[in-house]
């Protein structure tokens, strides 16, 4: 059935398989990030091919000059000026000349737009400013006091749990486990790794008995701050998708991307303060000698070492 | 044959049919409901159809029962659990309404993508339509966001560490994730403000645009009329059935038959 005059035609572009070409070369260069550099290239150039030949196909249309005459408006002839005193003297036609000018009703309808552009502009801004900035702003928290150094006895692990904003109570609730490593050089040396899993963060547990009780313990005057449950780990494992770490937090097994973070620590009147966190690409040797590739804090899943460490290279303000 | 009616029986008519006409006159909101009710749509389409009327209705009824939960939810760290756990245990009915909200946020995602594979699968999302399928797979986004960001407003264990990992997977998008992260949560670490922040997106923010966009993707499904399946005797690009002229916006409506009406008409051959 021949389509009766006046109606459109459907118009989609001719079937390509160029697309399918260019997926693959994506997917291959995404797995590239995984297995190696030569994979990237490969990746690349296929998309890069392929992309090139769809581009070439759909454009192909436009390339080629239509077969069409231009349209063309024919100007009007001036008209002859009418007297002030008679009528329609207020709308004489415009001339081309005159259209070139900028005439009162453009100027309106700029001055519009414009003034409503800058009034909203004026608002959006500082209400994006405030849902996105504060995000990025006060992450910094005071020294947390975990209890006097001797009450963690040298070579043991203790779990222990702290506010790290005793204002805002539990939901700032952290879990590192704690040993106690005796004197390095004279000072006292404690390996300090947060239960935070470097896959997607879950909490990881010891590989090994805990007591049931531990001992608690108040902060600045609020209760139970600071709770301590003695543990003997083989490691630390997650109940979330089965990541394994030794006790020094290098991963063994399952997907995390890198070592447990640790916290810094610092001593002072006999007290243990945990302070800042950060990230370690690994640890080599153990407990007072241990040897820790040390990286600013990041988020778990981010890669601190290796090629897809490039893909993380800035780092959100906190 | 048509009978005369009884003087009763025109008085009720005249009563019922005056409003309506009054509504037709200053809004033509009535032409317009008639319009889209009475609208023509391809003979052979079936159930398979009625998809996306199914996702309308599962979406109408989160916003309604998520309206009534949130005059008993309380989005703060110390307060969402219990006040969840009073909704659940104490409330009359709250058991069945929060269940409506909990286990509809399933089905709604679930019509979603049936409703989508329809399209898919009838080649629906073909020119002129490839706009509405964009637009569908905003909602398709946004939707799924509104049942990331609700999981976490029980604040129970499972809520609390799936969102955790389900903000890291964000981070570990490269280049900007770790920012989408953190913008996510709040701050540096996921806290009070990462509570109040997924509610405000869960009840106001995501709502808002999943209303405008679906009025926008309903506006483009009657403006263009729904597709035939693949596999209908109609040629594509076939001259449109006469429409009768509509002198009276009303009729019709309330007298089926007069003028179009309830009868489902084929395309003239
Ligand atoms: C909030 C979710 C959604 C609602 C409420 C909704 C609603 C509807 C309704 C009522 C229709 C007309 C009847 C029908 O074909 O079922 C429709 C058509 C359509 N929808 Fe959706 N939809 C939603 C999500 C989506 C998604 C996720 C997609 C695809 C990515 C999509 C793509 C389309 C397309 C292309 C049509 C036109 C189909 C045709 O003309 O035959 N929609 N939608
Ligand atoms: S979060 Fe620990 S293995 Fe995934």
């Amino acid at each position: 059935m021949e389509p009766p005059a006046g109606q459109h035609r459907p118009h989609a572009p001719p079937p390509s398989l160029w697309p399918v070409g260019f997926a693959v070369g994506i997917a291959v260069l995404l797995t590239g990030v995984i297995l190696g550099w030569v994979v990237v290239a490969i990746g690349a150039l296929l998309t890069a091919i392929f992309g090139f030949l769809w581009v070439r196909d759909v454009t192909g249309g436009l390339r080629t000059v239509p077969d069409v005459e231009p349209e063309r408006r024919e100007v009007a002839p001036p008209a002859a000026p009418i007297r002030a005193d008679e009528g329609g003297a207020g709308m004489v036609a415009s001339s081309e000349s005159e259209i070139e000018r900028f005439p009162r009703s453009k100027f309106l309808e700029g001055a519009t737009l414009g003034l409503g552009a800058a009034i909203g502009g004026v608002v959006t801004a500082p209400v994006l400013g405030f849902a996105v900035l504060p995000a990025f702003r006060g992450g910094e928290h005071e020294e947390v006091d975990v209890g006097a150094v001797d009450d963690f006895p040298e070579k043991e692990w203790m779990i222990t749990t702290f506010r790290l904003d005793p204002d805002l109570g539990d939901v700032t609730a952290r879990t590192a486990y704690v040993r106690n490593n005796g004197m390095l050089d004279g000072r006292p040396s404690f390996t300090i790794v947060s239960n935070r899993c470097v896959h997607l963060g879950c909490p990881v547990q010891p590989n090994g008995p805990a007591e049931d009780k531990g001992t608690q313990f108040d902060n600045k005057g609020r209760p139970n701050q600071v709770i301590r449950v003695p543990t003997k780990p083989a490691g630390f494992g997650c109940p979330c998708h089965g990541g394994q770490y030794d006790t020094e937090g290098n991963p063994t097994a399952g997907p995390p991307v890198r070592a447990l973070d640790r916290f810094e620590f610092s001593i002072r009147g006999g007290r243990l303060f945990i302070g800042k966190p950060y990230s370690v690409g690994g640890v080599r040797g153990e407990a007072a000698d241990a040897v820790i590739r040390r990286y600013d804090h990041v988020l778990p899943g981010v890669h601190v070492e290796g090629p897809s460490a490039l893909m993380y290279p800035l780092e959100p303000p906190r | 044959m048509p009978r005369a009616k009884s003087a009763r029986r025109q008085q009720i008519e005249r009563a019922v049919l005056y409003p309506l006409d009054w509504l037709e006159e200053r809004s033509g909101l009535i032409g317009g409901v008639k319009y889209f009710i009475f609208r023509k749509v391809p003979q052979d389409i079936g159930w398979p159809q009625t998809l996306g009327s199914a996702t309308l209705t599962a979406f109408i009824v989160q916003a309604v029962t998520g309206a009534i939960l949130a005059m008993y939810y309380k989005p703060h760290p110390e307060t969402a659990y219990e006040s969840i756990r009073y909704i659940t245990n104490d409330l009359t009915l709250g058991w069945l309404v929060r269940g409506m909200h909990r286990w509809g946020a399933s089905v709604f995602i679930i019509l979603m993508f049936f409703h989508m594979a329809r399209v898919f699968l009838y080649g629906a999302y073909k020119y002129p339509r490839e706009l509405n399928w964009i637009i569908g797979v905003l909602l398709l986004a946004l939707g799924m966001f509104e049942g990331f960001t609700g999981y976490l407003l029980p604040w129970d264990q499972t809520s609390y560490w799936a969102s955790v990992v389900g903000i890291n997977i964000n981070g570990t998008a490269p280049f900007l994730g770790p920012f989408l992260a953190q913008f996510l949560q709040g701050g540096a670490e996921i806290g009070a403000d990462t509570i109040s922040r997924f509610y405000a997106l869960h009840m106001l923010l995501l709502p808002g645009a999943l209303f405008a966009l679906i009025g926008l993707h309903l506006y483009l499904v009657i403006r263009l009329g729904v597709t035939s399946p693949p596999w209908s005797p109609e040629a594509a690009g076939r001259d449109r059935a006469e429409v009768a002229p509509t002198t009276n916006g009303r009729a019709g409506l309330v007298r089926p038959g007069s003028r179009g009406g309830l009868t489902r008409t084929g395309v003239r051959k």
